[in-house]
């Protein structure tokens, strides 16, 4: 009964090709149709600043805005792929990480229900190494046009021939401890690399396990699971501030580090979910019944009003204090045409759409209704991320089109390629876990 | 028979041998009046056959009544009553009630969830608890049959609970 193996075949290989096929039809289309002189203030786009950026620093910080994109001609079409090559990174890098996570929480929490689907959060990690060398990659090619803070002119006081720098940006370069260019690639590099040793680690003593079985290899995987989620805590919130947060430089936000990693988590869960809604209906996974979905049902609900919890606590202060250098991020999202309805339907999707589909015990008990909501899920926290990267660096000239839609498909597609491939390469159910006995008793 | 009402108690000292014979007894058409246990037993209600309890319904009901009172007050208060001006909002700003509304919802589903299980349990300071068996606190699961919602004869049911299992089988009766 335990023992089973996914078959990663040809066909199931072919469809998601298709769809790749089909992601890339869409970029090429989005770059045919790209209008560079689109949005409200066409003329913005040459000297980068908008009008509520001006409006919002005009006295203070006179000039500053308005030299934003001068120093550099990437082409209004190139920053926009850039962008949304990056909105990709982060979201499919949360989803390997969160993969990882959640399985060493299952280990530290000693829990017993999931033992027969995780191997389907490890095989998430295997996106790790190649999410690293693509966030790497764009960052080398883009970081001017995606962070503005990586603009060098902007810490020198004085010129060189001593008069007073006009570009000079005082916050940003009191900021300059922490935001350097070796300082910030060191840490992605060792949050990349640091995160990869852990699931080798966690994915050796796991295939161990299946060889030689006994508890030993359960009882150093909690070890090293603990270890893991320490360095999670910190390096998840730093990975915020730096991959989400820096995009807006000025701006800050003390609950930046948990709202990624609330968006991450809650949409990790619902890929868990999918995966094994569709390997169940597909006649795998033999042990899973009802009541393991049940319980990631649960999780997704929970974690669902959790990022609602942590969104709306970040709200709340910033619209109730009203200070201007903090409510200039919901004035760029919410009082703005391009991404006002974008922002609430992040909210309809990501809060009120699961809370009240999934709100009974027989929705969570249904692949149906999981697949539905998980899905929603999914992309609905792919555009909480893309609310969080594009108004700070496209500004008015972002959108939401054959683009967007075209390579968040095709980074899906790899994601998911790479995922089920390793998937592939071992048992499906971690065979000699000392609580699958446990599992197959599951019941709620 | 004594008056009052009258139970027969089968005593069991295992939880797999008491989940045997609460099925096992019920095929015989033995109705069961209740089941305690020192500790959770899984699966339990399953074989005694109960419905999903419908203490999630009652506690939707109260926390919407929570909701409909936060909102109506606050709209009340702040809109109509005696509006003030807060940082320069509006007099009625909906995100900042969602802190209060959130919060009385809370309080209405858990007042009103410990309030019915109150009075479905008949937990009231006057109240008298029927113990079927102290032991039932200890290490022994007690089986409680009600004589008069049964049938079947009082030998019949003895016979039933002595061939599931049952380490004795005692008699009860409640003024």
């Amino acid at each position: 009964m335990t023992e089973e193996k996914f078959e990663f075949t040809a066909a199931i290989k072919k469809k998601i090709g298709f769809i790749a096929l089909l992601g890339f039809l869409s970029v090429v289309l989005g770059a045919i149709l790209f209008d560079p002189s689109a949005g409200h203030h066409g003329d913005a786009a040459g000297h980068g600043t908008t009008q509520i950026e001006a409006e919002h620093h005009g006295d203070a910080e006179a000039g500053h805005g308005a030299s934003d994109d001068g120093h550099h001609g990437t082409s209004p079409l190139l920053k926009r792929i850039f962008v949304d090559f990056w909105i990709n990174n982060v979201f499919f890098t949360g989803l390997a990480i969160i993969g990882v996570f959640f399985f060493a929480v299952q280990y530290v929490a000693q829990a017993g229900w999931s033992a027969p689907i995780k191997r389907i959060p490890l095989a998430m990690g295997s996106w790790l190494p190649i999410a690293a060398i693509l966030m790497l990659g764009t960052f080398f090619v883009a970081n001017h046009d995606i962070f503005h803070w990586t603009h060098d002119y902007l810490y020198h006081e004085t010129l060189e021939d001593g008069s007073p720098n006009p570009e000079y940006d005082e916050i940003i370069a009191g900021k300059q401890g922490y935001l350097n260019l070796p300082f910030y690639l060191a840490r992605m590099i060792v949050f990349f690399g640091v995160w990869y040793i852990f699931f080798r680690i966690l994915r050796k003593n796991a295939l161990a396990e299946d060889l030689n079985g006994g508890e030993d290899y359960w009882r150093k995987m909690v070890k090293i699971s603990a270890g893991f989620i320490v360095f999670f805590a910190v390096s998840s919130s730093m990975s915020a501030w730096d991959w989400v947060m820096s995009i807006d430089t000025h701006w800050f936000s003390t609950m930046m580090g948990w709202y990624v990693f609330a968006s991450w988590w809650v949409s990790g869960l619902a890929v868990i979910t999918l995966i094994t809604a569709t390997l169940k209906e597909n006649g795998y996974l033999k042990i899973v019944n009802a009541n393991h979905l049940h319980d990631l049902g649960k999780f997704v609900w929970g974690f669902s009003i959790f990022w609602t919890y942590i969104w709306f606590s970040q709200f709340l202060l910033i619209y109730y204090a009203n200070i201007p250098e903090e409510s200039i991020y919901f004035v760029e999202r919410w009082q703005n045409d391009h991404y006002a309805p974008y922002f609430f339907i992040n909210l309809i999707i990501n809060f009120f759409f699961p809370f009240l589909l999934l709100m009974t015990r027989d929705a969570k008990r249904h692949a149906i209704f999981l697949k539905i909501v998980c899905s929603a899920i999914v992309f609905g926290h792919w555009l909480d991320f893309y609310l969080m990267i594009t108004p700070g660096t496209l500004k008015e000239n972002g959108g939401f089109g054959f683009l967007e839609i075209g390579l968040m498909v095709i980074y899906g597609c790899a994601f998911l390629f790479v995922a089920l491939q390793r998937l592939a390469k071992s048992s499906l159910v971690a065979k000699n876990h000392p609580m699958l006995e446990e599992s197959m008793h599951h019941h709620i | 028979m004594e008056s009052g009402k009258n139970f027969i108690l089968g005593i069991y000292e295992d939880e797999d041998v008491l989940l045997k014979a609460v099925r096992n007894v019920r095929e015989k058409g033995v109705k069961i009046h209740e089941v305690f246990t020192p500790f959770p037993v899984h699966g339990l209600e399953d074989a005694l056959g109960y419905k999903r309890s419908r203490l999630p319904i009652a506690a939707f009901m109260f926390g919407i009544t929570g909701t409909t009172l936060a909102l109506t007050m606050m709209f009340y208060m702040l809109g109509i009553d005696w509006p003030m001006n807060i940082g320069g909002k509006d007099y009625t700003p909906l995100p900042d009630f969602i802190p209060v509304t959130f919060e009385m919802t809370v309080l209405f589903a858990a007042f009103g969830m410990v309030g019915t299980f109150f009075v479905v349990s008949n937990l009231k300071p006057w109240g008298k608890a029927k113990i079927f068996d102290l032991r039932s606190t200890d290490d022994k699961h007690v089986m409680a049959v009600d004589l008069d919602k049964n049938s079947l004869s009082p030998e019949e049911i003895s016979a039933a609970l002595n061939d599931s299992g049952a380490s004795e089988v005692n008699t009860k009766n409640f003024d």
